[in-house]
């Protein structure tokens, strides 16, 4: 920001360090692109990698792991972890498929499966504050209780919701050619409640306090800050975000609520805030650093199968590359 | 010195962090039996001249020699093996580990990868028994001893890969009266029997209690070294500074106000036992005791931090009994934690979020902030505080402790607090701050303001108090005006006596 820069040193100076610092967060996600379209160029003369087709899959692969990475975003930096991330997302997307079987109405049936989410993220912050369990703990089995609540609901299968509207199926599908849109309406609500979460993390009361207890509890605590409150509330957050992930893996799907969704997600989240700067530790986290994170994941991948790369492989590359991406963050973090 | 009698000998030692010169010309030399104080303000290099010594980092120029050999360590591995052990100020003590493999960690005695436990006891046992600790049970947890305790079986280590040389950092720090008088005897003990120790502190009443020689370091080099005997305590501070004091405890004058703040009858769930006292506008009020006699605890339950059993307080703004700091802030309370690094701070955070985190309000708008707003009152109030600092959005854990205390108080002065209550406010910062630190109590108080002081540091609450009381075991035994004080009375009733 440049507020920040009110010291001494050239204006030029100045206005390339920032340039540098605001840009330095996209280079993992330039650098993996680039090689992909580099091997293209070399290996595969009748194909680009960035054809208009592999670009609506990442973005649609984004959008699910995206909205995930917002809600961790917020419960990093406020210290905390969620590994029920996957089976919230399962439980929404059951909770939507019996909602509209039911033959409530398509808005109805989309705020109660996110208020769910929201209502089992909640719970899981009511737990952690009120046994003083650490986060890990807690959501490792509430991961289970929510699967497993999940697929008791879906009686253990996929739920068909053939009456839904089309506007629920065509979530996550790209949009007509032409169209102004260029990506599809799940990357655009993405990116608006990235907007939205990135506001209240730096503008708000509510933000500062995430931040204040994930860098230091007994200090937040001395600062008066409501503790348990604000914790419960992020949890919450957390799971309305996935709520909506849970809505998009409906759309993905074709209308369907599949109970066994979402399994492994909450790795990929956790993994793309990591690389976009957040701290296990608490106290650092950044919306647009989790969302270029999740990005780097899903292009990782697509560019894997676009270079042919073998499924084992495969693995053992984006392994490595989410330790390096993190360790490359570090290094910059302490150089700076 | 002749030089061909040091034990240890530094010539000319220079270090640099990019732009930073940290060592700038560091020369000073060890006798065997002898205990040297190395005194500085903070950044003045001693931390960048004790990781030199460990071993931690080498030097870019100057010799450094042990016993005749020159003495150049590639690890801190290395400098014990030769002889040169480090008790830092934090201690280094792995707490579920047993008193026995602390006292060997990193020097174990195995054969083919197994532990030999009877040699590795007897090992353990024979470097306590120096310290005289040898009934210490090995099979315990370090982490459940008291720090004191913890802190010799760090020097135990020490002995059992026999060091010739001792470097103890700010070792009293969070030892009570009587621990450091232990702690000193042993350290005379050490001497004697041929180790020579660098002992590096604040506390200059501590330095001429036990040192012979003293070597101050500023701004990287060695400016100043000599007999203790021969030099006063303005000396050694000029030297520190580099510049005239003035005077260490500088005076406002204030005048004592309607009460504030009435205390009966106050049982926390830890400690105090049934406090009874009354504060009032315009009052600094120190509080002096060994470690663990409640003093912590007094402020803590004021402040609604620890649980309060029994009693009730009272004053003005509505104050209450206190239930939760949040309730205790609203109240016009305000607590600087002696954790400045575990509780008083959010290291994670900017200097805005830091300073402004006890009260938002000022700049929010139905829950949004305005940040511009919020950086020029955290400016007005680092000019206010001659706090260094680049801008309000630099990551507090770049400043130095001092001036990271600063923060720390201006926080109450940014939530306007009328009672202030202060937790060893001073404690591990430099000369020139503390003495910053006391003119800013007394003006605090000559705007009408109470504080609470509590402090180990007895000549400080001797200087800036206009009222002392003296807990002993959690009960507040005596409370007079400061006249009616002198240092060997408060010691008397704070040992129980």
């Amino acid at each position: 920001m440049p507020s920040e820069l009110d010291g001494s040193g050239s204006a030029r100076g100045n206005a390339v360090r920032w340039l540098a610092a605001a840009l330095a967060p996209f280079l993992g996600l330039v650098l993996v692109v680039l090689a992909f379209w580099i091997y293209g160029r070399l290996f595969k003369p009748d194909a680009t990698f960035l054809s208009s087709f592999r670009l609506a899959l990442i973005a649609k692969q984004t959008a699910i792991v995206g909205m995930g990475a917002l809600g961790m975003t917020a419960i990093i930096a406020a210290g905390g972890i969620d590994l029920s991330v996957g089976s919230l997302l399962a439980l929404s997307s059951v909770c939507l498929a019996l909602g509209l079987e039911q033959g409530y109405p398509a808005y109805v049936a989309v705020l109660a499966a996110i208020a769910i989410a929201a209502l089992g993220g909640a719970l899981n912050g009511v737990l952690i504050t009120s046994l003083r369990l650490v986060p890990f703990i807690v959501t490792l089995g509430t991961m289970l209780f929510f699967r497993g609540l999940a697929e008791r609901l879906a009686d253990q299968k996929k739920i068909q919701a053939a009456s839904a509207p089309e506007w629920l199926g065509t979530l996550l599908d790209p949009p007509a050619r032409g169209s102004w849109a260029l990506v599809c309406d799940g990357v655009w609500i993405v990116l608006v409640l990235g907007v939205l979460l990135a506001l209240v993390l730096n503008r708000t009361v509510f933000g500062r306090r995430l931040f204040a207890i994930g860098s230091s509890e007994p200090t937040a605590r001395l600062c008066g800050v409501p503790v348990a409150a604000t914790k419960i509330q992020v949890y919450a957050l957390g799971g309305a975000f996935l709520g909506l992930a849970g809505v998009f893996q409906f759309a993905e799907l074709n209308k369907q609520g599949d109970p066994t969704a979402g399994a492994g997600l909450e790795l990929e989240v956790i993994a793309a805030v990591v690389i976009g700067g957040g701290s296990l530790s608490g106290g650092r986290g950044s919306v647009l650093g989790s969302l270029l994170g999740a990005s780097m994941m899903t292009t990782l991948r697509s560019g894997c199968v676009f270079a042919e790369v073998s499924d084992p492989m495969q693995k053992m590359w984006i392994g490595a590359i989410i330790v390096g991406a993190v360790a490359v963050d570090r290094f910059r973090q302490r150089a700076a | 010195m002749n030089s061909a009698a040091a034990l240890l000998e530094l010539r000319d030692i220079a270090k640099r962090f990019g732009a930073t010169q940290a060592l700038d010309g560091v020369s000073l030399a060890l006798a065997p039996g002898e205990v040297h104080a190395l005194i500085g303000e903070n950044g003045a290099g001693k931390s960048t001249l004790m990781k030199v010594l460990a071993g931690v980092e080498s030097p870019d120029a100057g010799e450094m020699r042990l016993a005749g050999e020159r003495y150049a360590p590639r690890s801190p591995a290395a400098a014990r093996k030769l002889g040169v052990a480090m008790i830092h100020q934090e201690l280094a003590i792995a707490p579920h580990l047993s008193v026995e493999a602390n006292v060997l960690l990193g020097a174990e005695r195995t054969s083919m990868g197994v532990l030999r436990r009877g040699e590795q006891r007897r090992i353990a046992r024979a470097a306590l028994a120096r310290l005289g600790r040898g009934e210490l049970d090995l099979e315990r947890p370090a982490g459940l001893l008291p720090i004191a305790e913890q802190q010799i079986v760090e020097i135990a280590r020490a002995l059992a890969s026999s060091a010739r040389v001792l470097v103890l950092d700010e070792p009293t720090s969070s030892l009570g009266a009587h621990d450091v008088a232990r702690l000193f005897s042993l350290v005379r003990e050490l001497a004697a029997s041929g180790l020579a120790i660098v002992y590096i502190s604040h506390f200059l009443e501590e330095v001429s209690a036990l040192c012979t020689r003293y070597t101050v370091l500023r701004d990287g080099r060695s400016v100043a070294s000599g007999l203790l005997a021969e030099t006063s305590h303005e000396q050694l501070v000029r030297h520190m500074v580099g510049r005239e004091m003035g005077e260490m405890f500088p005076r406002v004058p204030h005048a004592r106000g309607e009460a504030l703040l009435e205390v009966r009858g106050l049982s926390g769930s830890k400690k105090p036992e049934e406090l009874s006292f009354t504060l009032h506008r315009g009052e600094i009020l120190g509080l002096a005791g060994l470690v663990g006699a409640g003093r912590s605890e007094v402020l803590r339950c004021l402040y609604g931090l620890d649980g309060v059993v029994a009693g009730s307080v009272s004053g003005a703004r509505g104050l209450r009994s206190p239930t939760t700091p949040r309730a205790s802030i609203a109240a016009g309370l305000g607590f600087v934690s002696e954790d400045r690094k575990g509780e008083g701070l959010f290291l994670d955070l900017s200097l805005a979020d830091n300073l402004c985190a006890t009260a938002l309000e000022p700049f929010s708008r139905g829950g949004l902030l305005s940040l511009r707003r919020r950086d020029l009152r955290v400016r007005e109030r680092l000019a206010d505080l001659r706090c260094k600092a680049r801008s309000p959005r630099q990551a507090i854990r770049e400043l130095s402790g001092g001036n990271q205390q600063k923060v720390a108080i201006a926080r109450l002065l940014h939530q306007d607090a009328e009672i202030l209550l202060l937790d060893e406010p001073t404690r591990g910062i430099d000369v020139g701050t503390k003495a910053e630190i006391y003119r800013w109590i007394g003006e605090l108080a000559s705007r009408g303001k109470a504080v609470i002081l509590v402090s180990s540091y007895l000549p400080e609450l001797m200087n800036v108090c206009d009222t002392l009381g003296v807990l002993c075991r959690g009960r507040l035994v005596a409370l007079r005006p400061i006249e009616e004080w002198t240092r060997e009375e408060v010691m008397r009733l704070a040992v129980g006596a």
